[in-house]
């Protein structure tokens, strides 16, 4: 649980590590009913749509952005807003990692934004993302 | 500018489609938890729905003969456009609170604005979406301006 009065820009919240494969991409779209095909179907998703793999949902890593949030946060404090956006595909093979740090404090209101990110072994950002909570 | 964004395309600005009611389980809950490989304790319960947990609840549950040919279902809300490669632009989620096994959940989605730009590799057409959830209630859940560029 984060403390309010401790706080700085700049904290960096924790990180936590990913390795989706064809089971976990299964589990995954088989919950949210997704058929599409460039979650499973290797030969179409490289030879049709030209990607380089099987790609790993965008939604899938907007959801580890909000367990990263919601892991710091602990359980006195709630998740507000959160915003991303998927800004390059990653596929299975890839090891993701995500984190983020603090970026604003209002220590009267209890509200701190947070910067997060999901970003390959090469460190490149697949998916930047942000977070408002407020601290009970 | 506003060449490709036709009076007709214009026309689709504030048409929506409404989800449910879905009576929401704890296993369905689960089953996202630990897809999503949660490790918070009571999202793995299935006590409360992980903050995503929204996304799958409101795809629409089609068979195969209802699919495209790339496994996914048309958007009714999406207008014909002059371009045709969508990409998932971004999203930002408002919660008001969270959702629990029982919850009968609702919602419904605008199209609020359809806008042209000039990218750096050509035309981009912005569509810009709010959905509103709730319980059936009208209890407010959660609230979502979702964007689509197309290019």
């Amino acid at each position: 649980m984060p403390d309010l009065h401790q706080l700085q820009i700049g904290d960096p919240v924790g990180e936590r590590s990913y390795e989706p494969g064809n089971v976990s991409l299964f589990l995954y779209n088989a919950a949210i009913w997704n058929a599409h095909r460039i979650h499973y179907d290797e030969p179409y998703t490289t030879g049709v749509e030209g990607h380089e793999g099987v790609v790993v949902d965008g939604p899938l890593q907007g959801d580890w952005l909000t367990q990263t949030v919601l892991e710091w946060l602990g359980d006195d404090g709630e998740l507000i807003e959160f915003e991303y956006s998927n800004r390059r595909a990653s596929h299975i093979g890839d090891r993701l990692t995500t984190g983020g740090c603090v970026r604003a404090v209002d220590r009267e209101s209890g509200e701190v934004e947070l910067e997060l990110f999901v970003r390959t072994e090469a460190g490149e950002i697949t998916t930047p993302g942000s977070a408002r909570v407020r601290l009970t | 500018m506003g060449e490709l964004l036709t009076d007709e395309i214009r026309a689709a600005i504030g048409s929506s489609e409404s989800y449910g009611p879905f009576e929401v389980s704890r296993r369905e809950i689960q089953k996202y938890a630990v897809a999503t490989e949660q490790r918070i304790a009571h999202f793995l319960r299935g006590d409360e729905a992980p903050p995503m947990f929204l996304f799958g609840l409101l795809r629409p549950v089609l068979g195969a003969d209802q699919l495209e040919a790339d496994g996914l279902a048309a958007d009714p809300l999406m207008p014909k456009l002059p371009l045709t490669r969508t990409m998932a632009g971004g999203t930002r989620m408002r919660y008001a609170r969270a959702v629990r096994p029982g919850d009968v959940v609702m919602a419904t989605r605008t199209l609020t604005d359809i806008f042209e730009k000039e990218g750096r590799t050509g035309p981009l057409i912005f569509v810009v979406y709010e959905l509103e959830v709730q319980t059936q209630d009208g209890e407010l859940i959660a609230q979502e301006t979702q964007t689509r560029i197309v290019r």
